[in-house]
């Protein structure tokens, strides 16, 4: 900060302790003296019938008040407070100023240090080996609940737009590559609005051929001319055949799992309006030899039955 | 009976109807704000009871809702009836201000409503304890101005050559509060119902918590330590302990609170310089603090057996040991390492409520006990039984409050640091709610004894104030043997 900032800083909190002080000492005498009666020990003011009497500030108290102020005195010449005073702080590791942001450093590094051995070894393991490693699943199983499973679930098991990880049904593929891939750079999809372009029509037909994919029931009569839409808009992403394409997180629309709503109006829904899926890339977030860590958990909990 | 309270003599004539009135919504808005506190205490328990009637009864429509009633609607009309019936008394003269008098009462009583309506609606600013949008913090700064101009001209007109401390209490707070209000809610509206705030970033959490933090400093304590140096040496009959102690701790406590927000704000994006100077300056608060509390209870010396017979004068004592036990917490918590455990967690809710159940309501409670029977020219309140089972549930009811928080506070701390062996945290943040539903219970509790206790209150006020009977006392200077 300029040195006006520092400087007001700095008067201003001297100013207001140092007034403090002296209200503080200038008070510690009784003030009060009636000397045709010395046992009178009252202000001589009343005030609706209370009338205050002048006793000394306790002592405890007086002594306990110079404490706060020694300590607070002592705290701003060791840790940055005085405007740009940055503190003297002679602890190993802190080059003789104490920053928060210093803090955070050495503490994660002195817990890098510590930890590094539990995660040294399974960094060198490949994904498939990990994911039968129970020790190394029962650490990722942590890490995992205190990072992903506030949209994924505790279990893995998904959420309305949030995928179910412990199923086979892959949005961007399952191999221990893809997997990382995704936590690594994260994921973003883009299912675009089709009101405009097909219609209301447009899209119940769609919708049906879509419930015929997945063989589910659906209204025979529109099939053909929602297989014609398809077949014009939608293969692009989902295929001729609606198998999807993890190249750009396109759903598999055959296999009767549903990341958004599944039922025929939420499927006209998703048409009409479009989706939007985000993933957030965990790079930044989340060191590498836990990513590794995750990448073989959410792998195993696919292998499960 | 007459608007005006006269008798024969030098005693002035007092403007009672105002202390009147903002003395029996006192006892009505602490019933309401308490109720919903009851409401969202035990939605914690029983999440199914935010379904009564979504989105409006949902907890974080109605969390706001609790805060505004009880700080407010409650606190601030205790504080305005209070205010207005000390400054009267204590300077020998009546209100100042004319009209002004009755808009700040129905100007507030508006404001309170308005609150009512818009949080559950859902229409807030999202700043802690400032959420009415800006047209109600308009509402606010006109009365506002309107009491400060009531109060201080009262004080300017007063018999009096010297001005009581409870009065400086009161002026205090009234001059800050109108600096804090003004400065937090400053905001750029784009309709009606919706603003944004004139700050940006860490600078915006600053003036929240500048803001956040005196409206405890100010509102909940200058305030109440006015209300408190009346009414201790009052009900006890004795003088008050040490004038010096009052002039040391007045100033201390008035401009060591203003620096003291940023300890809301430890280990975040604000500059460390800030959080430092937060955290020694709540530290140095510790014995301005203390020393209402002493000059409060030590001002009973030679009274104690009162407190036998005077469960008014209980409440007001037990509530001064809350507020010396809460202002000994604040500044332990206000330190960066304890802060850590803390933040966060119930720690902080119950610190709060030892604060609030414990001091600011109890000293209200013991205040309006007080003035009722004053007021309506009754003896005493109507049973002085039902005070002390009311004494009895407010303590016991703010015990098992405070004491669940602690527990649920330290656990939740204690598991959202632990670590495991391989540097994993070993419970999810879920873990740490699961282990606080035992004492979600105890402290919903612990809010319904609290609220039990108010209604009491309230049927005890309804009592006193409707039957006149053989009790009736015509003159209100009878009431005041110390009046010379």
């Amino acid at each position: 900060m300029s040195t006006f900032w520092s400087l007001w800083i700095i008067i201003l909190t001297s100013v207001n302790l140092i007034l403090l002080l002296w209200v503080l000492l200038a008070n510690r005498k009784v003030a009060v003296r009636d000397d045709a009666d010395p046992e009178n020990r009252t202000t001589g003011h009343v005030y609706d019938g209370i009338q205050e009497y002048d006793n000394p500030l306790p002592k405890w108290w007086f002594y306990m008040f110079l404490l706060t102020f020694v300590f607070s005195v002592l705290y701003l010449i060791v840790y940055p407070g005085m405007g740009n005073w940055k503190g003297f702080f002679p602890f190993e590791g802190y080059d003789g100023s104490w920053t928060s942001a210093k803090q955070l450093e050495r503490e994660q590094s002195l817990a890098l240090d510590q930890y590094k051995s539990s995660y040294g070894v399974y960094s060198a393991m490949s994904v498939k080996e990990l994911a039968d490693e129970p020790r190394a699943m029962k650490m990722a199983q942590r890490i995992f609940g205190n990072n992903c499973a506030v949209c994924h679930g505790a279990d893995g098991g998904g959420a309305l737009g949030f995928p179910n990880l412990t199923d086979k049904d892959w949005l961007y593929g399952g191999s221990p590559e893809q997997i990382k891939e995704t936590l690594v750079k994260g994921r973003q999809a883009a299912m675009p609005a089709w009101q405009g372009v097909i219609g209301e029509k447009g899209i119940a037909e769609v919708t049906e051929y879509i419930l015929s994919l997945s063989g589910r029931e659906h209204d025979a009569t529109k099939v053909e001319a929602g297989k014609t839409i398809f077949a014009q808009s939608c293969t692009a992403c989902h295929g001729a055949d609606g198998k999807g394409t993890y190249a750009v997180g396109a759903p598999n629309l055959t296999d009767d799992i549903w990341l958004y709503d599944g039922s025929p109006a939420g499927i006209r829904q998703s048409l009409r309006l479009g989706r939007e899926g985000q993933m957030p890339a965990q790079e930044q977030l989340l060191r590498d030899d836990k990513i590794h860590l995750l990448t073989a958990y959410i792998y195993s909990l696919s292998l499960e039955d | 009976m007459s608007s005006h309270s006269t008798t024969a003599g030098q005693e002035p004539v007092y403007n009672y109807d105002i202390v009147r009135q903002f003395s029996v919504m006192t006892v009505i808005w602490g019933i309401v704000g308490m109720g919903i506190g009851v409401l969202i205490a035990a939605q914690l328990v029983w999440p199914d009871l935010n379904d009564i009637f979504q989105p409006y009864t949902h907890f974080g429509r109605l969390r706001p809702l609790h805060t505004n009633a009880v700080i407010f609607a409650f606190g601030g009309s205790a504080l305005f009836a209070t205010s207005y019936y000390v400054v009267q008394r204590t300077c020998q003269t009546t209100l100042f201000g004319g009209w002004l008098v009755p808009f700040s009462f129905w100007g507030w009583q508006l404001v309170i409503v308005l609150a009512a309506i818009t949080l559950p609606l859902g229409l807030t600013t999202t700043k802690e304890y400032a959420e009415l949008e800006w047209p109600i913090d308009i509402l606010i700064t006109l009365v506002w101005i309107a009491y400060a101009i009531v109060f201080f001209g009262t004080i300017m007109k007063r018999k009096t050559s010297h001005i009581y401390v409870a009065n400086w209490f009161f002026g205090g707070f009234i001059l800050t509060v109108a600096i804090l209000h003004v400065v937090n809610s400053a905001a750029i509206p784009i309709s009606l119902t919706k603003s944004y705030s004139a700050y940006a970033g860490a600078a915006d959490a600053m003036v929240q918590w500048w803001y956040g933090h005196n409206a405890v400093g100010f509102f909940l304590t200058a305030g109440f330590l006015g209300m408190m140096y009346y009414f201790v040496p009052k009900q006890a009959g004795r003088p008050v302990y040490s004038y010096q102690l009052s002039i040391v701790h007045f100033w201390a406590l008035i401009s060591l609170y203003i620096w003291a927000g940023p300890h809301h704000l430890h280990y975040s994006a604000l500059p460390d310089w800030a959080q430092s100077l937060g955290m020694v300056m709540s530290l140095i608060l510790l014995a301005p603090s203390w020393g209402g509390m002493i000059n409060g209870i030590m001002t009973l010396s030679g009274a104690w057996h009162k407190l036998r017979t005077d469960p008014t004068l209980r409440f007001l004592v037990v509530s001064l040991s809350f507020y010396g036990m809460s202002t000994f917490e604040g500044p332990m918590m206000a330190i960066k390492t304890v802060n850590a455990l803390s933040h966060n967690t119930d720690w902080t809710i119950g610190h709060v409520h030892s604060g609030a159940l414990g001091w600011v309501a109890m000293i209200s409670i013991g205040a309006i006990y007080h003035l009722i029977p004053v007021l309506y020219h009754r003896k005493e309140m109507w049973s002085v039984n039902l005070i002390n089972s009311h004494f009895w549930l407010a303590t016991a009811g703010t015990v098992l409050y405070i004491a669940s928080m602690w527990v649920n506070g330290i656990t939740q701390g204690l598991m959202r640091r632990a670590f495991n062996q391989d540097g994993s945290l070993t419970y999810t943040f879920i873990d740490s709610v699961e282990a606080s539903y035992g004492g979600y219970i105890v402290r919903a509790l612990g809010g319904a004894l609290f609220l039990l206790g108010m209604l009491f209150m309230a049927y005890n006020v309804y009592r006193t104030i409707r039957e006149p009977g053989e009790e009736e006392i015509p003159s209100p200077a009878a009431n005041n043997a110390q009046v010379a």
